[in-house]
């Protein structure tokens, strides 16, 4: 039972990762209709950033984690800006395929800068266990902080985006572009803080991420970024709700799939997953059949 | 009818500069609305060619014609969705060449659409308030840290989202779904929704359509009491001739993108050329 719970809330750990993660995917792809497969690189960086402030200049890890923050947004900002907006009226392949290139150049970028070498991250959260049930059930305080940090996230987000004008803004861009150009909303503006805000969630991600499994190297986002597609098409892709559903669960099933069934298949059911929903549900959990306008 | 020309204003029509004719109340003040040669291709298609249009501060004009004519066409170039190929739009003075949707939009050109393009999965109130994004701003930052400026904008933007919902007496809808409203109360809310961008000039695109007798006659009641409260002139396409003869003070008629007549209901009602694009020509027989 014990060991029922532990590995539940490692599960709930990485799940929120993959939630933070997924949230950046679901939102560009509601807002700008596209999939931003550069987005799992966006974490790389963030988690070398952060490893930078901390390793070669010595800053406390508060100063870290935003530094990161602050330039993830830049970076995300800069990204569609140059990739992909020129690209806004041009067919979806077409953008999809820059995005992979984008991934791509990160990647070899991450590599031309900090080396191929994988860098041990140090925790940026205190090393060290809760223990409770009489000392049965450990949890760490990685997890812990973790899993708090999402649930300041996405209440965060939600707030933001269910109240606020901007996140109106998103809502009713996301919805139909030509009616809020009318109605005086700037689309591009709108877009570009979308995804100023996914690389800032992403950078928030690749920190924790990176606490809970320090190995940091050029391609450290790929994999999460996958798997946070997953849980977001899993979820619903474009709704908020449903990433974060969805990151939660495919977190819990990676995790209790590796402890019951297969440590080495972990990876297979998370796309096991993957492909059962676009089987059984293809609008994922959460996500609303769109009528395509004729 | 004779109840709904009644319900025209008194002023007489009067020319301006030329060959426009506005209310005689706007002379002296300048046009919200001056078009000139406006003409647009689709390709090998002129869709709209030679379209020459001046309308009064506070006018309530038509545009009407047959299926195809062109009517929406006209809207989409004065709000920029398509760049004109040839001609001029002045709104309130300013040319618009150039200029995108957004930036129409925050010169005083607001719209609402044939079929009805509200955020469906969006409040009431939320797409009023989208119409209010210019209006009450308040910065990105006070946004996500809830600073003060976040909360009295919030507050300002629903003080006035309810004001003109009340129009329509419509508070009571605030916080159901745009889409899961009945069809004429979507095309009300199309209104508030354009109202809320503080328009000089309202283009409505067959606000009528779909509305039964009743709610068209509250409408036209509305669209006056609109143009009076706010002082903004109201173009609208519309198929309903009671509507368009009952409150339009200037009307033109588009037909294969021409104008073919511009006038009062009167003259527009005994123009033959108008009566021939409608119902005809009549055969030389019959005589």
């Amino acid at each position: 039972m014990t060991m029922f719970l532990s590995n539940l809330i490692s599960g709930i750990s990485l799940g929120s990762v993959y939630a933070i993660i997924a949230l950046g995917y679901t939102m560009v792809y509601g807002i700008a209709k596209m999939l931003n497969f550069a987005h799992g690189d966006v974490i790389m960086v963030g988690a070398y950033i952060c490893f930078c402030c901390l390793y070669n200049l010595g800053l406390p890890p508060v100063v870290g984690v935003l530094a990161s923050m602050a330039v993830c947004t830049l970076l995300g900002i800069l990204i569609e800006r140059l990739a992909y907006k020129p690209l806004r009226q041009a067919t979806s392949l077409a953008v999809l395929i820059t995005a992979i290139g984008m991934s791509y150049f990160l990647q070899n970028l991450a590599q031309m800068i900090w080396g191929a070498n994988p860098k041990s991250f140090q925790t940026v959260i205190p090393a060290g266990n809760l223990t409770l049930m009489g000392g049965e059930l450990k949890i760490s305080y990685v997890s812990m902080v973790t899993i708090a940090a999402s649930v300041v996230v996405m209440v965060a987000l939600s707030l933001f985006v269910g109240r606020s004008k901007m996140g109106r803004a998103m809502r009713c861009v996301s919805e139909d572009k030509g009616a809020a150009q009318l109605m005086g909303v700037n689309v591009d503006l709108t877009i570009s803080v979308t995804f100023a805000i996914g690389s800032a969630l992403a950078a928030i991600a690749g920190v924790l991420m990176c606490s809970a499994y320090p190995t940091l190297k050029p391609t450290t986002g790929a994999m999460p970024g996958i798997k946070a597609f997953t849980a977001a098409v899993f979820g619903g892709i474009g709704s908020i709700p449903g990433a974060m559903l969805g990151g939660i669960l495919l977190g819990v099933i990676e995790i209790l799939g590796r402890a019951y069934v297969s440590s080495e298949l972990g990876d297979a059911f998370v796309f096991a997953v993957l492909i059962l929903v676009l089987l059984i549900k293809p609008t994922g959990l959460l996500g609303k059949k769109i009528h395509e306008k004729v | 009818m004779s109840e709904t020309v009644k319900r025209k204003s008194d002023t007489k029509m009067v020319p301006f500069p030329s060959r426009a004719i506005v209310p005689e109340r706007d002379l002296g003040k300048r046009p919200v609305l001056e078009c000139s040669h406006l003409g647009i291709d689709f390709g090998g298609l002129r869709a709209v060619d030679d379209f020459n249009l001046t309308i009064g501060k506070t006018e309530i004009a038509g545009l009407i014609g047959p299926n195809g004519a062109g009517k929406t066409t006209v809207f989409n170039l004065l709000t920029k969705v398509y760049q004109p190929t040839t001609g001029t739009i002045m709104v309130n003075g300013k040319d618009t060449a150039g200029m995108n949707t957004v930036q129409a939009n925050k010169l005083g050109l607001a719209r609402t659409f044939q079929n009805i393009r509200l955020f469906n999965q969006m409040t009431v109130e939320d797409n009023v308030r989208i119409g209010l994004h210019n209006q009450i701003p308040y910065g990105m930052f006070s946004g996500i840290l809830r600073l003060p400026p976040y909360w009295s904008g919030e507050r300002k933007q629903h003080e006035k989202a309810m004001d003109l919902l009340s129009i329509f007496h419509m508070e009571n809808l605030a916080d159901e779904k745009a889409g899961s409203l009945p069809y004429g109360a979507q095309r009300r809310l199309e209104i508030v929704r354009a109202l809320a961008t503080n328009p000089s000039l309202l283009l409505l695109d067959e606000p009528a359509a779909g509305m039964n007798p009743k709610e068209t006659e509250e409408l036209m009641d509305n669209i006056i009491k609109i143009r009076d409260q706010f002082q903004i002139a109201i173009m609208l396409i519309e198929h309903d001739m009671n509507l368009v003869m009952g409150i339009c003070e200037g009307i033109c008629v588009l037909n294969f993108g021409k104008v073919i007549a511009k006038g009062t209901a009167d003259e527009i009602q005994q123009n033959p050329e108008v009566i021939e694009a409608y119902l005809g020509r009549q055969r030389e027989d019959e005589e």
